[in-house]
């Protein structure tokens, strides 16, 4: 039996009192030892902030293994209390900030390993289903270089919107662009 | 079935007909928002066909019912909103977090951004959560939440509503919806609910009244499934 799906439909203004009534922005403490803080801004196409978008974020541990019961690698260690899900909310300025940890390298189409990404969803008024981008790291130059889904694409520009930049104190910043000429690039996933 | 070698992982069923379009122009809020490059296709690698195992641990035992959340019952109209979670092919989703929120009778929610000039309700916040069962069926207790206006277009309401958001059991099929109610006059004058422009779609967004979820002497029922999307069987997406 084939069912057609739900349609989406936006998540509206007025979700923060339901999905984010808790901190869930950060994913380890901000005393572990490999933490990465990870923050930025949303524009719109006018280059005006956006300050109503929830960001959730997906990502591997360490070694590279989801805690996801279809990720079986059981030769790869699982912790407890890292979950590698996060969502935060972008605040007035438009900013938003997790803090986590790089993820390890993923196995990939055919497998070709993947760079130590991030998955994104962003869920906004004005956004009729979410968008979803990855965040890749910029210490990661030759494992990006290989990786197969940011080689396909061809428009160099558009690709290094996806790697975060190293930051003066020591964080990553990847902002995001919803429109125009700097426009993050999003999938279809 | 083709027997599928290590590393290779069966895909979601990709099902953009069903969804809105990013740009609906009719809604306002899309035109700066909607993005304008192409969207690069990716592959449904083990990143996208994992996803968050969450909210396991946060459900409380009246999250799922939204009229004994507070010291007195809230007024309005007193429903029961049940339904399933199937997948494309009909499986039931089981276990799977669904997150609701909704404005109150008056239309209005409690948001401090919600700027609209009806009562709120002290006994009413307009929030919950459950975690399907092993049908994949939800339940929630609730008031129906009315109308409200919004700034989009002169004159403009938009239908009565609740919002869903569903994880399924992949990234890959994370959904947020609303849910509509049977023959609401503002679905023709709502951007929001014609930006899906199949009208088969759209109709899958509507609930249904149900007598057999009708509480007698209680409480109205009303039934809304949800369907997240299908699995290929096979390796497809990895050898684009």
């Amino acid at each position: 039996m084939k069912l057609e799906p739900t349609p989406s439909q936006t998540v509206g203004p007025f979700f923060h009192y339901a999905l984010l009534d808790e901190d869930q922005s950060k994913l380890v403490a901000s005393d572990h030892p490999s933490v990465t803080r990870i923050k930025g801004t949303m524009r719109d196409g006018a280059g005006e902030v956006v300050p109503d978008a929830m960001l959730e974020i997906w990502q591997a541990n360490a070694a590279g293994r989801y805690a996801h019961p279809e990720d079986d690698r059981e030769d790869l260690p699982l912790e407890d209390d890292f979950s590698g899900f996060g969502r935060c909310p972008t605040d007035a300025e438009g900013r938003y900030e997790f803090v986590t940890i790089k993820p390890g390298v993923v196995p990939g189409p055919e497998g070709r390993p993947q760079a130590p990404h991030i998955l994104v969803s962003i869920f906004a008024r004005g956004l009729l289903k979410q968008l979803v981008t990855r965040i890749y790291f910029p210490d990661e130059e030759a494992a990006n270089a290989a990786d197969p889904l940011l080689s396909s694409i061809e428009d160099h520009a558009l690709r290094s919107t996806l790697v975060a930049s190293a930051t003066s104190d020591g964080s990553l910043r990847f902002d995001l662009h919803l429109q125009g000429e700097d426009q993050t690039a999003f999938f279809d996933v | 079935m083709v027997q599928q070698q290590k590393g290779e992982i069966g895909g979601y069923r990709r099902d953009t007909e069903s969804h809105p379009p990013y740009l609906y122009p009719d809604y306002k809020s899309t035109r700066l928002r909607a993005p304008e490059k192409p969207l690069v296709i990716s592959p449904h690698t083990l990143s996208e066909v994992t996803g968050p195992v969450y909210g396991h641990g946060l459900i409380g035992e009246l999250d799922n019912d939204l009229t004994r959340q507070h010291e007195g019952e809230p007024l309005g109209e007193r429903i029961i909103v049940t339904g399933r979670v199937l997948d494309g092919d009909g499986r039931p989703v089981r276990n799977s977090l669904i997150e609701v929120w909704q404005a109150n009778a008056a239309g209005r929610y409690v948001h401090q951004g919600d700027r609209h000039p009806a009562p709120l309700d002290p006994n009413f916040t307009g929030a919950g959560r459950y975690l399907t069962d092993d049908e994949g069926r939800y339940r929630f207790v609730t008031v129906k939440p009315g109308a409200y206006p919004w700034k989009n277009h002169d004159n403009a309401w938009r239908p009565a509503h609740i919002h869903f958001s569903l994880f399924g059991p992949a990234f890959a099929t994370r959904l947020v919806t609303q849910m509509y109610f049977p023959g609401d006059p503002l679905f023709d004058h709502d951007p929001i609910f014609q930006s899906v422009r199949d009208p088969k779609a759209r109709q899958r967004l509507v609930s249904s009244f149900d007598l057999e979820t009708t509480e007698p002497e209680w409480a109205l029922g009303y039934r809304f499934d949800i369907v997240l999307r299908g699995r290929d069987a096979t390796p497809m997406e990895n050898h684009r």
